[in-house]
């Protein structure tokens, strides 16, 4: 098994800022967006976006968490079954909703989490905004609205983001090969 | 992953899966307050609710939970069906797994009838109650709502009061509440609690009020008439003066205390009408939170395909 890094400090910094200067230059307004993370892992990307955006905006977009496991195609097929906490103190009626998940690989997550957002009413527009990208490997057809970094990788390999809200010392996203 | 395949009692469920459930089931609460309280997750499983004794909250709930869930479902009652005509259990279930059923719920008079089934027949079998033996999703309801209440039960006093002898819920919840590492202590007339009940590591007491001053949480059963073939106590209205617990007993109490019940109550008996509508009160939140932890079990045992 080897591993390669493929996005750490300060360029994970650059990109996210990146990344909340085209959700700005897409006219989000903070009173008619949400953020939605996608749980488990998306939800850490979603705080560090929501957190730059409101140094940026005076009404920065509501953050909430949706975990879509009960939502999943897996289910009976050997997937994971454990939930995690769903929070949306806020109405996602009419609103525009930008998802948003660290990796973005088979689509089959977004789905189902469009399937239980769909639960809390229907919002306006909802949108995709993923760190990594892999491209090549998608079994839906989903396609992300912003892309922190594209890797093209093989279906043998993996990402593995970790942030130092899980405790590692440094954020650090690795493509690991089996 | 539960270990069995089978939910039929507490007995051999361990303190891993009765947090699982509970974890589980506390995500369902919050699908249950959703705009749209429904989850695709059960959509290719289908449930028979086969009740061989009458039921009220039970089936409605287990009902209920399927629905949430999108199983298909279909109900039996034994009142309504060939079992007046001499069919045996076995048989009268594998008729309905011949119509390509995946789960059973079940209710049955008698104790131990779903394990038998387990033995025989190949769906996975949730215990609704059978006989006088065990209710296990009522005991992991009432576990979920003390924890709702009390937080982590180790340590913690709970008091279980009134017919223990006939009460499937009693048992169930000895073992629940045991497995989590609380103090258990009985509270009724001699009659009614079953002799060597103390092997299973609870205290015994024949005064409500000093039980009451005990413990933090009090799960008050019914006087199950129905199952009493002699009398085991003078009179109700005796019976009530010794072991019912009033609004006064309770106001009267150095701290406030959690008060249980798994319906339906026998107003006047076990419990005067204003102890059962009181703040202490916790019965509807039962009643609530059956609901996901119905869910949570169908869940978790359809998961294992």
């Amino acid at each position: 098994m080897t591993r390669k890094l493929i996005l750490s400090s300060p360029l994970l910094e650059i990109t996210i800022s990146r990344l909340c200067q085209e959700l700005i230059e897409n006219q989000i307004i903070g009173t008619e967006t949400v953020i939605l993370g996608l749980q488990p892992r998306g939800i850490y990307f979603a705080e560090r976006l929501a957190a730059e955006l409101s140094k940026h905006l005076e009404n920065p977009p509501a953050l909430g968490k949706i975990d879509a496991t009960f939502y999943r195609d897996d289910f009976r097929r050997g997937g994971p079954l454990s939930p995690n906490s769903t929070e949306i103190p806020f109405l996602v009626e009419n609103k525009r909703v930008i998802l948003v998940d660290d990796v973005l690989a088979t689509g089959r997550m977004v789905r189902a989490a469009m399937d239980a957002l769909n639960a809390f009413g229907r919002p306006a527009k909802v949108e995709l905004c993923v760190l990594i990208d892999r491209i090549y490997s998608r079994d839906l057809p989903i396609h992300p609205d912003y892309v922190g970094k594209s890797v093209n990788t093989l279906t043998t390999e993996k990402v593995l983001v970790e942030w130092t809200e899980q405790g590692h010392e440094a954020d650090k996203i690795w493509l690991i090969t089996q | 992953m539960l270990t069995s395949p089978h939910l039929l009692g507490i007995k051999d469920l361990n303190a891993e899966s009765i947090d699982l459930i509970v974890k589980t089931a506390k995500e369902f609460k919050e699908v249950l307050n959703r705009p749209i309280k429904k989850v695709p997750s059960l959509r290719d499983v289908t449930i028979a609710n086969v009740f061989f004794e009458n039921s009220t909250r039970t089936r409605l709930s287990f009902e209920l939970a399927e629905k949430r869930l999108s199983a298909d479902t279909i109900n039996f009652s034994a009142s309504s069906s060939s079992v007046k005509k001499g069919e045996t259990l076995l048989d009268t279930v594998n008729n309905i797994l011949a119509m390509k059923v995946d789960m059973i719920v079940m209710r049955h008079s008698s104790p131990g009838a779903p394990h038998y089934l387990a033995k025989h027949i190949k769906a996975n079998i949730i215990n609704a109650g059978d006989g006088t033996h065990e209710h296990p999703t009522q005991a992991l309801l009432d576990t979920y709502s003390l924890r709702e209440k009390l937080g982590d039960l180790a340590g913690k006093k709970i008091a279980i009061v009134g017919d223990i002898l006939h009460s499937r819920v009693a048992l169930s919840n000895i073992y629940a509440l045991k497995k989590q590492g609380a103090e258990v202590r009985l509270c009724g007339p001699s009659t009614l609690i079953p002799k060597h009940i103390q092997s299973l590591g609870v205290e015994v007491s024949h005064d409500v009020k000093s039980t009451l001053a005990w413990c933090d949480a009090a799960n008050v059963l019914r006087i199950q008439l129905e199952r009493q073939q002699i009398k085991y106590f003078p009179s109700l209205r005796e019976y009530a003066q010794s072991f019912g617990i009033t609004r006064k007993m309770l106001d009267e109490l150095p701290k406030e205390i959690v008060l249980m019940h798994p319906g339906p109550i026998n107003r006047g008996v076990e419990l005067s009408s204003d102890a059962a509508d009181s703040p202490h009160s916790i019965i509807l939140d039962q009643v609530e939170n059956g609901v996901a932890i119905r869910m949570a079990v169908l869940y978790l045992l359809a998961s294992r395909g």
